[in-house]
């Protein structure tokens, strides 16, 4: 059975039938999106189980030809790094549907299709091994996420919409040139075959910033990243919680699939400007979250150095070579990246949804409306403390894991990198903690806060699983890490390779 | 029951302790509560006592036990897993016996506390985690324990969360901590760095080899390796055995519950830096420099912060500012290799500080939540049970012969006179003043608290006081579930230093965790002088310390017994030192100046200037308006006449063929 294609298929295929079910039967939408991305959810545990984790080689493959004058091929397969982003997008399917069940009460068959469609189109982005395929997916993902903040935003949300379409399709504008190239020069949309083809370093040096404009927008990275804070406060819960969750990570993981196994060489030698930026991103980013006064804004500008160690674990590889001819430690900076993408999805998705809690309360996301939430709401005071933590970096926690081991390799690239990025340790709890004094602690501060009623079983169970997961992996990562060991050594083999022919 | 399942079990039984009375703190109720988390940590302390028995009976030796593989990466085996040498019992059974009396006196000390059932899982919750700090094998799970303590720390500081100064407080401790644990970690990667392993034993055996190892820092200088991993490791512990300057936080923990002042900031989790430097002494004996630092920072801080002591007025500041002197005691003693000195004096402190804390605690429920001495002053009829056992704690803490501070303190000073490390002379100076300071400091809190005259009021109107703030009836001593602990601690704080001073000391008993170079082996030289412990008892009388500590007794004495006028007379006369000792040096007005207004001014000049004012003004919505600019001027061009655009087609082909010739 073509177990991805059903992962990707599925989802849009009961959108499509959300959305018949019509404005009408709001409450059919609900419980047929809940059926679909269950069994999706269900279905994709058999990539957990299936997945053979002693080889780095493409699995669950599926390849027929779709245009075939340019060659261009429906090819899906997933490795180490796909299966557990696959899992993470699977697994926030349910979730999103469950957050919005009564919160959506506007064109409720729209916004629950859009969001199983997007969770197909992002499954395909994972799976697609055909550049032209990925390409396809990368772009159509916007489009419901377009939707769903034009729709279900905030007040400034023509503006955030048009900023982050635009943004996100500049850079990819550039992506798709790069493609285009590769294709004319190799003769082949396969990935994977791009992966061999040798490029000069001119070449690659032009291929590698036009991934890295796509990359590093949806990322973000810093300069690029001003789209994110913009979108995230106009975004309703769902789109913030699933941008912050899955559509980041798709920047992280096309550094790992396109830029450096394309693009080695000029990898290596551009490994500077990316470690550089990232580690403003830790820090810069850390400070500008301690002054945010929206408690969304403040969680997005967190994203954002968080995401920071992503890109510094991926390319401290580089100068961990160039120190050392063993490389040790390079493979824990890159597996500590990916750990660092699932720990954030985890973590950002739920403090979302902690301020989406909030805001179907009060309807105001600044900080200075709330305070001594803890009287009126103590459940929800412990979720919201317990993800701030882990969003500290608290050991136990996910959020710990992949800070701990990117921290661990970059002090093998140079003590300065480490240094800065430890520096998160002080400025991540300082932002996190402030915001529980202020949110959280305090008397009562006002009868909005007063009045406000503890979560209810639905939450409790969205914020629940949640805990779950982060306890889990921050107290037994080694599933987690087992699953990309194959392919994080086959991937460090082949960037010490130079393609320069 | 195998070993694995006992020392399993150790652990285990607070964090399920502390998960049922947590989570389900409605459903077991308040009793309920109390008697799950009691019986987990009683059953951890039996547990432990029976593996210290094993281990005094020779049936297990030094165990190196690994539970489960964290996760494996880049070849590195990440670990969770137990170490128990006699190092580690020690640590677990004090830990489990200062905590089961807590656990006991917390009945009666929070008795009203609507969060009752919750104080009992943080404090169950403590106990899972500072034993999952000494029990480590390996700095992975240390790093765990480490900022799982600060954790609930942090929790129970702002226990009260209502209070505005409580959650300062607790933001405080956790930050100023990280700061510590940010050096700590950093230690930590270098240890992965060089050793390739973060497993105390592989690390611990490769030690020697690595002692040429260098790490460049800045602009090329080249760091001695291992000096660097101490001082970086040294720098944790700093943060959380709250050596200046990180020292900061302890002072306004006393925010939280007196049960926890005594269990977590001053028995237990505040001596986890001690225990860990004695724990890496494999590592500091390769460093001469770090450990010249340790034991400078030790010195500062042990006679600094004995000196602010001297002028607070709150009873539980009093005992903080000596439990951070007497951590700069234990800081002093590392730094001169004397490690079994420390961890003695780290014993016998957890003894008798809990007992001083868990005593102030009682005065303060029977004055109705009154914390300051200036409305305290004869108690002694009232809560006779409480006073005696403040006097026990008091002559323990100020090293009266025989008492338990009087063998560990005497130890470290002389172990800091015999030293040949550099600056050890500064060192030796401060710890001998140190003696009359803390003498000075103590009697005046016994003076101010139990006798002279009552001066008492309250802080609380309730139904019980008078209007005015007066106390309606004469305070009563505390019910047995407070005084028994008391009891149950003074005997310890009586005894333990003459019991075991002989075993801990020179018996090497330490032996088995502790490694000492011989040239740095202060402890063997002090040994020879040694004739057991009554004879060290009666020897006092012609030492130094024993009549500086008298001293001290006799000033408190004549100026808070019969002069109370002096201790005014000495503010007015000397105000510049009156000052700088109630600013505690400046360190808080600074701090919060230079740290905590200039991050916040950073992060919002960034924000607004760099990514508000430049990227996202200039640049992004800059061109944007370009866009618009150009597209306004461009829209001219598109006329809708078939000639414009026909002349426009053939400027541009003209154009290209011009840049074709141009450039081939």
């Amino acid at each position: 059975m073509p177990l991805l294609s059903l992962l990707i298929w599925l989802p849009i295929i009961g959108g499509v039938a959300v959305l018949l079910a019509g404005d009408q039967r709001a409450g059919l939408a609900r419980w047929l999106s809940l059926a679909v991305s269950l069994a999706t959810l269900f279905m994709s545990f058999s990539l957990f189980t299936g997945f053979d984790r002693s080889t780095s080689a493409m699995q669950f493959e599926e390849m027929r030809p779709w245009i075939e004058i340019f060659s261009i091929h429906y090819h899906l397969g997933v490795d180490g790094f796909a299966v557990p982003l696959i899992l993470l997008t699977t697994f926030f399917g349910p979730l999103v549907v469950i957050a919005g069940w009564e919160v959506i009460q506007k064109k409720v068959h729209q916004y629950m299709a859009a969001f199983l469609i997007m969770e197909g189109l992002m499954v395909g982005v994972f799976s697609a091994l055909d550049g032209l395929l990925f390409y396809v997916f990368f772009e159509a993902m916007l489009i419901p996420m377009f939707l769903v903040i034009g729709m279900w935003g905030g007040p400034n949300r023509v503006y955030a919409t048009i900023k982050f379409f635009l943004y996100t399709f500049l850079g990819s504008v550039f992506m798709l040139v790069g493609l285009i190239y590769l294709f004319i020069q190799s003769g082949t949309w396969e990935i994977l075959q791009w992966h061999d083809f040798p490029l000069s370093m001119e070449v690659q040096r032009w291929l590698f910033l036009g991934f890295l404009a796509a990359f590093a927008v949806k990322i973000p990275m810093w300069p690029v990243h001003t789209w994110l804070p913009d979108a995230h406060v106009e975004a309703p819960t769902g789109g913030s919680v699933i941008l912050a969750a899955i559509m980041l990570k798709i920047g992280g993981y096309g550094f790992i699939r396109f830029s450096l196994p394309i693009t080695p060489d000029a990898s290596a030698a551009l490994d500077w400007l990316l470690i550089g930026l990232s580690l403003i991103a830790v820090v810069y980013i850390g400070f500008v979250a301690l002054a945010q006064q929206d408690m969304k804004k403040l969680i997005a500008y967190s994203s954002i150095s968080h995401m920071g160690f992503v890109t510094l674990g991926l390319f401290i590889a580089f100068a961990i070579f160039r120190n050392s001819d063993s490389g040790q430690g390079a493979a824990l900076g890159v597996e500590g990246a990916m750990v660092q993408m699932i720990s954030h999805g985890f973590i950002s998705g739920a403090l979302f949804l902690c301020v989406g809690v909030l805001y179907d309360r009060v309807h105001s996301r600044e900080i200075k409306d709330y305070g001594g939430v803890v009287n009126t709401m103590p459940w929800f005071a412990f979720f919201a403390v317990l993800f701030l933590l882990a969003n500290s970096g608290m050991p136990g926690t996910s959020g710990f894991v992949g800070e701990f081991m990117v921290i661990l390799a970059s002090f093998k690239a140079s003590f300065w990198f480490a240094f800065c990025a430890g520096l998160t340790l002080i400025l991540g709890a300082a932002y996190s903690l402030w915001l529980v004094k202020r949110v959280i602690f305090g008397d009562i501060a006002n009868s909005n806060v007063r009045e406000l009623n503890d979560i209810n079983a639905r939450e409790a169970l969205v914020l629940g699983v949640l805990a779950v997961a982060v306890l889990l992996i921050g107290l037994w990562p080694s599933p987690l890490v087992d699953l990309m060991h194959s392919s994080v050594a086959h991937l460090l083999e082949h960037i010490v390779k130079s393609k320069v022919a | 029951m195998s070993l694995k399942t006992t020392l399993l079990l150790i652990p285990l039984l607070p964090l399920i302790g502390s998960l049922i009375s947590g989570l389900a703190r409605n459903q077991v109720g308040r009793a309920g509560a109390h008697w799950i988390t009691i019986l987990a940590v009683a059953g951890s302390c039996l547990l432990s006592v029976s593996v210290l028995q094993m281990q005094l009976a020779g049936e297990i030796g030094v165990e190196n036990i690994s539970i489960y593989a964290w996760m494996v990466s880049d070849g590195i085996r990440f670990e969770v897993g137990f170490l128990i040498d006699h190092l580690t019992t020690l640590m677990m059974t004090v830990v489990t016996f200062v905590s089961l009396m807590v656990h006991i006196y917390t009945i009666g000390y929070m008795h009203d506390d609507p969060g009752y059932q919750r104080f009992f899982s943080y404090i169950n919750l403590f106990t899972f985690a500072m034993l999952m700090l000494v029990m480590s094998n390996n700095f992975l799970q240390l790093f765990f324990g480490w900022e799982a303590v600060g954790l609930v720390s942090y929790l129970l500081i702002g226990f009260w969360f209502k209070r505005e100064s409580a959650i300062r407080a607790n933001m405080k401790a956790f930050l100023v901590n990280r700061v510590g644990d940010f050096g700590f970690l950093l230690g930590i990667a270098a240890v992965l760095m060089t050793f390739g392993s973060l497993d105390y034993a592989t690390v611990f055996a490769a030690t020697p080899t690595m002692a040429g190892e260098t790490i460049s820092v800045m602009g090329g200088s080249e760091w001695n390796m291992l000096t660097f991993i101490c001082i970086c490791l040294f720098i944790g512990a700093m943060g959380k055995s709250a050596q200046a300057p990180l020292h900061v936080w302890l002072p306004d923990s006393m925010e939280g519950p007196t049960p926890i002042s005594a269990l977590i900031h001053a028995a237990t989790m505040v001596t986890a830096g001690i225990f860990m430097v004695a724990r890496m002494s494999p590592l500091f004996e390769m460093s001469d420099a770090a450990l010249s630092f340790v034991m400078l920072i030790g010195a500062f801080t042990a006679f600094a912060m004995g000196l602010i002591g001297i002028v607070q007025n709150d009873i539980k500041r009093v005992v903080a500012y000596s439990t951070l002197s007497q951590l700069g005691y234990m800081t002093v003693a590392l730094g001169v290799s004397a490690y079994s000195a420390a961890i003695f004096h780290l014993m016998t402190h957890a003894f008798f500080k809990a007992l001083l804390f868990l005593g102030a605690g009682s005065v303060i429920i029977a004055l109705h939540h009154q914390q300051d001495m200036r409305y305290m002053g004869a108690l002694r009829k009232h809560m006779p049970i409480t006073w005696i056992t403040a006097w026990i704690g008091t002559l323990a803490l100020v090293g009266f012969p025989f008492f338990a501070g009087f063998y560990s303190k005497d130890m470290i000073i002389e172990a800091v006179h015999l030293s040949q490390r550099w600056g050890s002379g500064v060192a030796y100076i401060a710890v001998v003043a140190g003696v009359l300071i803390t003498s000075l400091y103590s009697f005046r809190l016994l003076y101010m608290t139990f006798h002279g005259k009552a001066r008492w009021e309250v802080v609380e109107s309730d139904e019980h006081h008078l209007p005015d703030g007066q106390l309606s009836h004469a305070p009563k001593e505390s019910p047995l579930v407070v005084t028994v602990p008391l009891i149950l601690l003074a005997i310890p704080s009586v005894l333990i230093g003459w019991y075991t001073v002989e075993p801990v000391l020179f018996g090497g008993w330490l032996d088995d965790s502790i490694y000492v170079a011989e040239r740095n082996d202060v402890l063997a030289e002090l040994s020879q002088h040694f004739h057991g412990a009554t004879a060290l008892g009666l020897h006092a009388v012609q030492t130094i310390p024993f009549w500086l500590m008298v001293a001290g007794f006799a000033i408190a004495t004549f100026v808070y017994l019969f002069r109370p006028r002096v201790a005014e007379l000495f503010s007015q006369r000397l105000p510049f030192l009156y000052r700088l000792l109630d600013h505690k040096y400046y360190f808080d007005e600074f701090y919060q100046k230079t740290f905590a207004q200039g991050g916040l001014r950073v992060g919002q000049g960034l924000w607004k200037r760099a990514d508000a004012g430049f990227i996202d003004g200039f640049l992004v919505n800059g061109s944007a308006r370009a866009v618009n600019w150009v597209a306004a001027r461009v829209r001219r061009w598109q006329t809708g006449y078939l000639y414009d655009y026909a002349f426009a087609m053939i400027i541009g082909l003209i154009a290209i063929l011009a840049a074709w010739v141009v450039l081939y």
